[in-house]
């Protein structure tokens, strides 16, 4: 049956695809975090290890020039597969002037707005409500296909902003897609002491919007979930929660030991390594060779160093250059 | 054994809630964690069941913290960066702040602010709050610059009934040392004088008392005598001691290191001109840091906030008037 092969086709270029945004994610990260270790990259470094394959899979899931995608500090994996240029998280680290912040702000505060990748602030939750914005410009403009996405932690379900978004989008019954990573800490704050109910995808319910839940560990479980909830949101079924359930197998920044996470706890399925996970599944399900692993790794690890080298070489902001102005129109403050 | 600004907090915090039952700390990552900065270590080990982790929902945890106030508890909240009070800034001026004025009722609490800058932090982890709350009727704003002050201070703002600001600096949280904490300080509310001078006063406080007594140690060896006064607390300001100083010196600068555009340094340039116009021999100076938002890059910060060699240009050109 001519059909089922091509959709076979599709999903096995899908997982592949994912699969290589992950090991780029996990090469460059690792390379960022030896690079603040060694003091050359200042203020936070915040790694998504861990949280590749819940990332990844909502950022192939959606299209760059059509969708948004408001990524937060561990979408490293997300941001790369929806369509950011490597060096853009190279050269906001290291601070260089020809990076989309230019020195002005660092390492995740980054994006390219103008194309649909809003540059988050720190303060939790502000970016869902942004992301509604955004939709319904579209609206405005008659363009009633794009999808946005908006992700979140466990710990920013809890803001107000949060809250007020979700149910401003399941109002206007928006093409949202909430992705919250639940990976059972907000630093230092397990998931009991952010919240009491059972499952965060019973929330969806309550604001009257459509829930998934997934293993965030599984990246082909992932990219069916994200891949449906993003076709339902463009559907006009509205707003979409998807819940992934994982563990941060990092600190909760670079400076961070995590000594708080229970040693019991990372021997749980929920800390399963999903890139180690992912290569396995696709060696099983005969969809790559591990010398073809073993080549990607080879490749991602060769893009991260000419990246990294790229942005070392690049100019660095300098004071005097400076207009030290906040305005954007020509008006004295 | 010398104690750091950092721990001064934490042994203030700890003595309060070794004397008073009804003290609590309610912030995110304070209880097994100790905070983001470690201001709590150990103390919900020591306090069980009174040093709580708060889901993030800063407008809820302050609403939490008004509600135990109006019911005899005194809250210590901490915010994990000052810059996040935002979420909790109605709480804070319109409810908080009326309180006592609307009911007769006090809303005793202090909201700890790691506020101020540090190389790298950029615009969402480094801002200084003092001239925003301070602009509220019904708050007392502190901004400490001495590890002896970090101490007392802290003290008083818990035993105040009124809401209380408390903006401590990140950057002086390790670098500052002291061997003691005091046996006795001076009351919120008054100004101390950090460097007596005769050619100029510099009106700062925070981590900016630090700048500026560089500044002034690099002036002396030109010949000039600055006077450094710390505020100690933004508001109640001590414009008496502003003035006594004006007067001997006949040069204001003031220094703060929140943006330009109103905030306490004009509020002081304000006081002293309108009530000792006739004590300055030059026009009152301010410097502030840059109308943009804070930088990331360190080349960019340095430059965005006042430091001890742009105070020094400023009381150079001053002092020329
Ligand atoms: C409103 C607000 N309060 C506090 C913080 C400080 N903060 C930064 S990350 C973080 C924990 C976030 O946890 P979660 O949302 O679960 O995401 P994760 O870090 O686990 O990916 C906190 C408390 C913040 N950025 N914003």
């Amino acid at each position: 049956m001519p059909e089922v092969s091509v959709a076979a086709v599709a999903e096995a270029e899908r997982l592949r695809g994912a699969y290589r945004w992950m090991l780029l994610a996990r090469r460059l990260e690792e390379k960022i975090s030896s690079l603040y270790h060694s003091g050359k990259i200042v203020g936070g470094v915040y790694l998504g290890r861990g949280q590749e394959a819940f990332s990844a899979a909502l950022g192939v899931s959606l299209w760059r020039g059509r969708d948004i995608f408001a990524p937060l500090i561990r979408d490293m994996a997300g941001r790369l597969a929806f369509g950011e240029p490597l060096l853009d998280p190279a050269r906001t680290y290291l601070g260089s002037v020809l990076g989309p912040m230019r020195g002005r702000d660092g390492n995740i505060h980054r994006g390219r707005p103008a194309e649909g990748m809003p540059a988050m602030i720190s303060h939790l939750g502000s970016m869902v409500s942004v992301v509604c914005g955004m939709l319904m410009a579209r609206r405005f403009k008659g363009d009633l296909e794009a999808v946005g996405a908006a992700c979140v932690g466990d710990g920013a379900t809890s803001t107000g902003a949060f809250h007020e978004a979700v149910n401003l989008a399941a109002v206007e019954r928006l093409p949202l897609v909430i992705a919250v990573a639940n990976n059972q800490f907000a630093y230092s704050t397990p998931t009991e002491r952010q919240f009491a109910c059972r499952d965060l995808t019973d929330r969806a319910a309550g604001y009257g919007i459509e829930g998934h839940a997934v293993d965030g560990t599984d990246l082909a479980e992932c990219l069916m979930v994200f891949e449906h909830a993003v076709a339902r949101a463009r559907a006009g079924h509205g707003p979409q929660l998807v819940v992934g359930t994982l563990l941060r197998l990092t600190g909760h920044g670079a400076h961070d030991d995590a000594a708080y996470v229970p040693e019991a706890l990372k021997r749980t399925p929920l800390g399963r390594d999903c890139l180690e996970r992912a290569g396995q599944h696709l060696i099983t399900r005969g969809l790559a060779t591990p010398e073809e692993l073993d080549r990607w790794d080879r490749e991602v690890t060769e893009e991260v160093r000419q990246a990294v080298a790229t942005a070392q070489q690049d100019p660095v902001p300098e004071a005097a250059g400076e207009t030290w102005r906040a305005l954007c129109s020509d008006l004295q403050p | 054994m010398a104690l750091t600004y950092l721990e001064a907090i934490r042994e203030a915090q700890h003595r309060a809630l070794s004397t008073d039952p009804s003290v609590f700390i309610y912030g995110q990552d304070v209880a097994v964690f100790g905070g983001a900065f470690k201001a709590t270590k150990n103390l919900s080990r020591e306090y069980p069941g009174r040093v709580l982790d708060a889901p993030i929902s800063e407008d809820a945890i302050l609403g939490v913290a008004i509600g135990a106030a109006l019911e005899g508890m005194r809250p210590i909240v901490e915010m994990q960066f000052a810059d996040f009070s935002s979420l909790a800034f109605n709480q804070i001026v319109n409810q908080a702040a009326t309180h006592f004025w609307r009911t007769g009722v006090p809303c005793p609490l202090v909201v700890r602010l790691p506020s101020g800058g540090t190389p790298g932090s950029g615009p969402f982890h480094s801002q200084m709050m003092e001239s925003i709350y301070a602009h509220y009727p019904g708050l007392v704003v502190l901004t400490p610059a001495t590890v002896g002050d970090a101490y007392s201070m802290l003290l008083e703002a818990i035993a105040l009934d009124d809401p209380v600001i408390f903006c401590e600096h990140k950057f002086l949280y390790y670098h500052l040392k002291e061997e003691a904490l005091p046996q006795e300080s001076l009351p919120v509310g008054k100004a101390r004088i950090a460097r007596m001078g005769r050619h100029a006063s510099v009106v700062t406080y925070s981590a900016m008392v630090h700048e500026a007594l560089r500044a002034a140690a690099d002036l002396a060896l030109e010949g000039y005598e600055i006077e450094i006064i710390d505020l100690r607390s933004v508001k109640p300001i001590d414009s008496d001691t502003v003035l006594a100083s004006v007067a001997r010196t006949g040069r204001l600068l003031c220094v703060g290191e929140s943006f330009p555009w109103g905030g306490v340094c004009a509020e002081v340039v304000a006081r002293v001109v309108a009530d000792g116009f006739n004590l300055l021999d030059a026009p009152p100076q301010r410097l502030n840091a840059r109308d943009t938002p804070i930088p990331y890059h360190p080349n960019l910060w340095a430059a965005h906030r006042p430091t001890a060699s742009a105070i020094a240009e400023s009381l150079r050109r001053l002092l020329r008037f």
